[in-house]
Parts: C-alpha cells; structure tokens; sequence
C-alpha cells in the first residue's frame, strides 16, 4: 500500500469540479463522475503509487476531473490533452478553483498530434477515452496505441464491458499486461437528446495495462 | 505552459516538416508560480530533458539565472543544482505568447498558458 489521500477526501474535491456545458456528441463528452474518477485514482495511487512524484498524461482530459484529481495526489507534473476549447476553458477554471499548479493543458488532437517527442516520456497516462460506440468505432483502441508510447510503465483506463474479450487480446498482440482491476457501472445522466431515458447504466472495466 | 512540456513539443506533425524541434518562443507574458520540489523526480527528468533546449528557452525568457550551460556530474546529491532545475522546468510558464515551427514558421499560439498544436486539415 501507497500513501494516499483519503478516498472521502478525493471524492469530495473531485464533486466540485464543473462539468460540460454544451457537451458535443462528436467527440463523445462525458463527464467522469466524481465517485468513479476517484475510485479510480485512489486505486492508482494506493495499490500501484503511480501518481505521487510522477509525471502523468490525460488523454482526452475533457473537463479535468481525472486531471486534477491526480494533481490532488500529488502528482509532480500532470499534462492533460485535449482537443475542444470550450473544454479546456471549463478545465481552466477548475484547475483556477482548486488553486493547483502541477497541471499543463496543451490542445491538441491526441488521434493526430502524435506528439513523439513525449513517447516513453511518462510514468503514468490516464484515460476515459471515448468508447467508440456511434460512428467512431475502435477509437477507445487508438487511444489505448497513443497511451502506451507516452508511457514508460502503465496506462490505466476504461472500456465497455462487453468489449473485454477483444480489447484483452488487442494487449497481447501489443506485448502488454493487461488486467481488469474492477468492473464499474457508469451511470450516465442524459447528456444528449437522443439519450430517451433519464439516465443510462454503462458496464465498464477499470483497466490497468502495463509494459513488460 | 512550462518549460517541461515546451521541451516535449513539436511542430513535426505539420506536412513536410522532417524535425520540427524546438520550438522557437515568443512570449509576451511570462509568470512564475510555486511547485512543490521533489528532488527524486527532478533527478529522474534530467536525463529525460533536452537541455540544450531547457536552457535556450529559459534563457529566451531571462530566466536563466545561473543555471549550468550543461548537467552537471553527480546532480542527483546537488540538491542546489536540483532546486534550479525544478524551478526552470516546474515553475517558469509561459502565459501568452507564440511557440514558433522552427522549418515552416508556423505560429502555434499560446492563450492562457495553454499551447493551441491545432493543426488545418491542409497543414497535415
């Protein structure tokens, strides 16, 4: 065990984080819910220490509650990416909020950046990617190839459940571990129109992958 | 944005740019803030680092100091030389200004302390 802040704690500061205004479909914006981002991030930095002293990546840092909950834990530097300005803006005004330091956001497309002066860089990348489910199919996949050459030793993020099969072997064509750490319920109030109920439950996995 | 992250970004992803790196600034706007120091963590970065370009870009923005022109031996017991290379890296940003491709003399504007590596779908 790592020390970490307290889990109350986390999720208490992770609630007070500002969320999408107008999300866009396009780019499948979704909030991490605070109880799942700090779950999440207690996990890491609990059981593995991969956030405390490290330097971190967000992919697709979107509003930035896994961005600045891990700059809450003490990571030494968390660099988020993102594409859409009026998230970013959003971000800002959280990291301004939570009067914290350790972040970098630099807006970009992750799917085409490919910033290679940053491959094996990290210690650490961090994700809710999108999940690829309307008409970007396998875009959780290109996320998960970025994430894995920014990172020198682990990747952790979340895919739908009922993709575990294929996305545990995509790892191993890749030579990573891959590990299903836990299965979580992601529980989506509607975002969107087209959402006709009030909210949708999402069986995720919470995904560590590791290079070997 | 600080000058870690300057020393990972490039300009490579623009059509027919072959290197791409560094990126030249231009800063109207430059602030420091406070960060904790970590010692292990700035020990473990310098090999990391390009620090040519580390220290041409904080010398662009008078920072410098007294910053060695190059790593020193032994740095990881120099808690000295660790703190300064904590402070340029950590806690010097650049607040608005212009990261500038060093082949095509592409502007990659900084607003707010964020870089915008936006590409047109014509530029890639």
């Amino acid at each position: 065990m790592f020390p970490c802040l307290k889990l109350r704690l986390l999720e208490e500061r992770l609630q007070c984080i500002s969320d999408f205004q107008k999300p866009k479909i396009l780019l499948e914006q979704y909030v991490t819910p605070s109880h799942l981002g700090s779950h999440m991030l207690y996990t890491i930095q609990s059981q593995y220490g991969d956030i405390s002293g490290k330097l971190v990546a967000d992919l697709g840092s979107g509003c930035g509650a896994l961005t600045i909950g891990a700059a809450v834990l003490d990571a030494s530097l968390v660099v988020g990416f993102e594409i859409d300005e009026d998230a970013i803006k959003i971000c800002q005004e959280n990291v301004i909020e939570h009067e914290i330091s350790n972040i970098d956001l630099v807006q970009c497309d992750v799917l085409k950046y490919a910033p290679s002066r940053f491959n094996d860089c990290f210690d650490t990348v961090l994700m809710n990617p999108p999940f690829g489910t309307k008409h970007n199919a396998g875009v959780d996949m290109k996320f998960l190839e970025i994430a894995l050459n920014l990172s020198h030793n682990s990747v952790y993020s979340l895919h739908k459940t009922s993709t575990r099969k294929f996305i545990l072997k995509r790892a191993e064509s890749l030579g990573v571990k891959a590990e299903v750490l836990a299965e979580l319920v992601y529980d989506l109030p509607t975002t969107y129109k087209f959402h006709k109920k009030k909210s949708v439950d999402i069986e995720v996995d919470f995904y560590r992958f590791t290079k070997q | 944005m600080k000058l870690l992250t300057h020393n990972m970004l490039t300009s490579k992803c623009i059509k027919g740019v072959s290197v791409g790196y560094p990126l030249k600034i231009n800063a109207s706007d430059v602030k420091e803030t406070e960060i904790d120091f970590n010692p292990e963590f700035v020990s473990k970065m310098i090999p990391k680092l390009d620090w040519p370009v580390l220290y041409e870009a904080a010398d662009s923005l008078g920072k410098v100091g007294d910053l060695p022109k190059n790593i020193i031996e032994n740095f990881e017991n120099d808690e000295d030389f660790l703190k300064k290379v904590h402070h340029i890296m950590l806690e010097v940003e650049i607040v608005n200004g212009n990261l500038i491709c060093p082949e095509t003399g592409r502007k990659f504007p900084i607003n707010n302390g964020i870089p915008n590596m936006l590409l047109n779908e014509d530029e890639i």
